[in-house]
């Protein structure tokens, strides 16, 4: 952990409350969900695996018990924003990344 | 050799469908067994059932069930490419094609079959295949590749499977069956015929009562295939797919109790003549009877597994029925399909115009049902298969159970009726006692018994019977059936709506801190942001509802398959002028979109990217188009004919009267999409009556349909008023509308929600026309504020700064996103392929036209 790099991907208000967009990290797409009441960002890939587009950031955000997740607009697999897994397919999991907001950036470890 | 710790050792010969769910059925046991998988072919288990898929674009990762990471996970040792060869059944070891010997306390035969190729001279010729593992299908695609008509031997199940996927590649597909019909197993002579219709019309040539006699080479192909003195059939490959052996060569050379027509002989419990050796799935015999279903190969699996961790389940035979989908046809197969009973009778419909064909077998005495065959329509197969398996006693006239309902309605087989055996789930073997015992300990939801007892989580073609089941049996308990919309609130649509309605509540997050808890779903917040739109009408792109739409109404376009949206504007009754339909045809050229005219009478562009539809949209506002609302629930179009304007036997202005109506309604947010059209006279060229709201022209004025659709299950609609003026035509819709707004389930179509309306139909006209709930004024004012508060969404999205954001595809690059690749086919551009995305250099990819 003490190699991670925090690197400034976009500021606060580039994020939507409560709703997902997208950005472009080393070639790699990178949904951000941004969660206002908690002040919490995740950050997993913006590919769907099972659509196999790049979408997830146009899905929608919800929470499952505690877990806050995000629905494929595709075919509405539901993923962990913070694991990855896929709760409908558990053989199925997208990548995730450490981020953080630091002032008004949003910072993404890679 | 000499390290055998106290667990038990298990070896699995054969790593299919059935000897991969012994070794999950085993590992269930908990019993610390020691298990090691032997598999000849080069992966591990995968789905042979949807095999064909294979063509359809699935992979052999797609088809896996099981990974080894997930072997690895549950302590299994596999080797694959590993065949054994030898068995020493004294010693209790096996020894592998690569030499090592295994020791077992327990050894599982799990060798499945092998394809029957009949002993025809020339054969083994290349470009002569078979069908049953992934190699095979590659094969077959190499082969497909160098071909322009490919043969398939066999007209069973298999060999029409086989078929569908000859003619996935592309090829003009024989079928060549010996015997006089297609799957003369499950179906009888009537429905073999009709299938045979069903699939020629399909563009599959099917040839019956011939025998190949044998293959020699071709004059216009590779090959030909002689039936008789010039009776022959030319062909580039042959694909055979005449039936199943067992695979039993291993047991039939160490000498384990063959039956004599091949296959493993086994008991109840699923042992061979050597108690420590186990047979199951296709390579086993029990009563003399080979299973070459899935299913039963299952329940063996299971039986084999309980007895070797001594449990005492075992395996009494199972019910051969099948239900399946060939080529887009619908087959049922249940017991006795051929009334081979003695003293059986049958009653057969058939209906030749819309290809269907159903029969029943029944015993002498009328009592109890024997066996059926469906052909074009298995929705009866559920409720026939309970009265099969569970002998429960036929109604008085069993006929009704297969003929088009009158419209009194069959005679419903109610969740009482079925014995507390009956088995309600067969992918997971769960019975009606299953669920009760379910409920009894604590379970008081259909989610919660679902996941408990796992039924209809397999196939799902339970489901509707599972949930009567519940009802039923929660009912009885004096339980009321939830109608909660999802975990967040404890409401259902229409309570939500007074929640919002009654206590002003303005947003999302209100509702959600005054009524609700977690953040929401995708179910809770589209329903919710239909409703706060129905009731309030606010702009959807406004911050605070922004984030609660589906993405097609985030972004105002219908996402597709690969991210990118299409773009339908409206067109009022489908009346265009030829400048407008000029700019619809730049517009696409400019931006390289694909069109195509929709059902609705519209034009639909596809292709353009998220980033895109701002500057898309910016064109066409210019030129005076408005959002069509084809990504929302709510009214989409109102199609009309020509009417009485041109048409000869038009009695009115049916393309007015549709225009003002699409004027009217449009914008209106609802549970579901709502399809309208007008007729201008009684031949209904507007096909009004398949719509949620239809207006047919008489010489009087109108007449007024409501609550039919098209669709996946299609609904006439029904005749409410007749002969109205204008004025009383927009009341009605106005008030029937409304009424549905208020109060329909999320996703709930007029039809469904008509037809759950207490009183129905009738309960409907008495609201609507005699206005017996006194809300008729009410619901007229607030149509009227929802007509009066219209705004076209793309227009104000395009003009604030705050939504074209939304349009950006990444917050930090002007990148475009490299997976969206477009091929062109008959002139347009397409989204490629996988497999095209992967071959094609940049030179031969469709550029992505710059934006303006």
């Amino acid at each position: 952990m003490s190699e991670q790099k925090w690197k400034d991907i976009c500021e606060l208000t580039d994020l939507v409350d409560n709703s997902g967009v997208c950005a472009l990290v080393n070639g790699e797409q990178v949904a951000l969900f941004y969660l206002p009441a908690s002040q919490s960002v995740y950050a997993v890939s913006n590919w769907d695996p099972i659509g196999e587009a790049n979408v997830l950031y146009r899905g929608l955000m919800g929470s499952v018990g505690d877990t806050p997740v995000v629905a494929s607009p595709l075919y509405k697999q539901r993923f962990d924003l913070t694991s990855g897994l896929c709760l409908d397919d558990e053989t199925i999991s997208i990548k995730t990344w450490p981020v953080r907001l630091h002032d008004k950036a949003v910072q993404l470890a890679c | 050799m000499s390290q055998h710790t106290s667990s038990t050792r298990v070896l699995v010969v054969g790593n299919g469908m059935v000897g991969h769910h012994f070794v999950d059925a085993l590992c269930q046991q908990q019993m610390g067994a020691e298990i090691t998988v032997f598999c000849a072919e080069p992966r591990l288990a995968y789905d042979r059932v949807h095999l064909s898929e294979y063509f359809t674009g699935k992979t052999a990762d797609d088809l896996a069930l099981t990974t080894p990471e997930h072997y690895q996970q549950q302590g299994v040792t596999f080797f694959t490419d590993t065949k054994v060869v030898e068995i020493d059944k004294s010693a209790k070891k096996v020894k592998t094609n690569h030499g090592d010997w295994f020791e077992y306390d327990k050894l599982v035969l799990a060798t499945g079959s092998f394809p029957f190729v009949p002993p025809i001279p020339g054969n083994d010729q290349p470009h002569c295949l078979v069908y049953r593992t992934i190699e095979d299908l590659e094969a077959i695609t190499d082969s497909a590749k160098q071909s322009k008509i490919g043969v398939v031997v066999g007209g069973g199940l298999l060999g029409l499977e086989a078929a569908n996927a000859l003619k996935q590649a592309g090829l003009e597909t024989h079928v060549v069956e010996f015997a006089p019909q297609l799957m003369a197993v499950q179906v009888d002579a009537g429905g073999g015929r009709l299938l045979k219709d069903k699939i020629e019309s399909l563009g599959v040539r099917v040839h019956t009562q011939k025998g190949t006699k044998e293959i020699v080479a071709g004059e216009s192909c590779r090959y030909r295939m002689v039936f008789g003195e010039d009776d022959f059939l030319e062909t580039d490959m042959i694909l055979f797919s005449a039936g199943i052996r067992p695979q039993d060569a291993l047991a039939r050379e160490w000498e384990l109790e063959i039956g004599p027509r091949g296959g493993i002989v086994i008991n109840n419990q699923c042992q061979t003549s050597d108690p420590d050796i186990y047979a199951i799935g296709e390579c086993a015999l029990w009563n003399n009877f080979i299973f070459g279903l899935v299913a039963p190969g299952y329940t063996m699996a299971r039986a084999a597994a309980s007895h070797i961790a001594g449990g005492d389940d075992s395996f009494s035979g199972a019910d051969m029925s099948t239900k399946l989908k060939l080529m887009g046809v619908d087959v049922g197969s249940i017991g006795d399909a051929h009334g081979r009973t003695d003293g059986a009778l049958s009653y057969t419909y058939e209906n030749q115009p819309k290809g269907v064909y159903k029969k029943i077998v029944v015993d002498g005495e009328q009592k109890q049902l024997l066996g059926a065959v469906l052909v074009g329509d298995t929705s009866d197969y559920d409720t026939l298969l309970q009265y099969a398996l569970n002998g429960i006693e036929l109604p008085e006239f069993p006929e009704s159970l297969i003929l088009p309902d009158s419209g009194e309605g069959k005679p419903a087989l109610g969740a009482d009726a079925l014995p507390m055996t009956a088995t309600i789930c067969s992918c997971h073997n769960v019975s009606k006692q299953d669920i009760v015992t379910a409920i009894d300990s604590g379970n008081g939801s259909l989610p919660a018994i679902k996941s408990c007892t796992k039924a209809s989580t397999g196939c799902g073609g339970c489901s509707a019977l599972l949930k009567n089941v519940v009802d039923s049996e929660l009912a009885k308990r004096g339980v009321e059936v939830k109608k909660d919309i999802c975990e967040h609130f404890a409401y259902s649509r229409q309570e939500l709506y007074h929640l919002i309605k009654v206590g002003n509540i303005r947003s999302f997050e209100e509702l959600l801190a005054q009524h609700g808890k977690g953040l929401g779903c995708e179910i809770c917040k589209p329903a919710a942001a239909s409703i706060l739109a129905s009731v309030w009408n606010d702009f959807i792109l406004a911050k605070e509802h922004v984030s609660l739409q589906d993405t097609n109404d985030t972004y105002l376009a219908n996402m597709q398959k690969d991210g990118t949206y299409s773009i339908v504007p409206r067109v009022q009754a489908g009346e265009i002028t030829p400048e407008k339909l000029i700019v619809l045809g730049e517009v696409a050229k400019k931006y390289n979109l694909y069109t195509k005219i929709t059902g609705g009478q519209r034009i639909d562009l596809f292709g353009a990217r998220v980033e895109q539809l701002p500057v898309i949209w910016e064109e066409l506002i210019a030129a005076g188009f408005e959002t069509g609302h084809a990504y929302a629930k709510s009214l989409r179009t109102v199609k009309s004919c020509v009417g009485s304007t041109w048409c000869r036997y038009g009695v009115q202005d049916s393309v007015g009267q549709a225009i003002d109506i699409e004027n009217r309604y449009k914008g209106l947010r609802a549970p579901h999409k709502i399809k309208m059209a007008v007729s201008g006279c009684t031949r209904e060229c507007a096909e009004a009556q398949s719509k949620d709201i239809g207006v047919i022209a008489t010489d009087k004025g109108w007449n007024l349909y409501v609550c039919g659709n098209g669709g996946m299950k299609p609904r006439h609609a029904d005749l409410f008023a007749t002969d109205l003026d204008t004025d009383t035509l927009i009341k009605y819709i106005d008030r029937v509308l409304m009424l549905y707004v208020r109060t329909a389930d999320r996703l709930q179509r007029t039809s469904v929600w008509m037809d759950n309306l207490e009183g129905g139909l009738d309960y409907l006209k008495d609201v609507v026309i005699n206005d017996s709930l006194g809300i008729a004024a009410e619901l007229e004012a607030q149509m009227q504020h929802i007509v009066e508060t219209y705004e076209c969404e793309w227009k104000k999205a395009v003009e604030q700064q705050e939504s074209r954001k939304r349009f950006r595809a990444f917050v930090n690059s002007p990148e475009q996103d490299s997976n969206i690749v477009f091929v062109e086919e008959r002139g347009q551009v397409r989204p490629a392929t996988a497999e095209e995305k992967a071959s094609l250099n940049d030179s031969q990819r469709i550029a992505i036209k710059e934006l303006a």
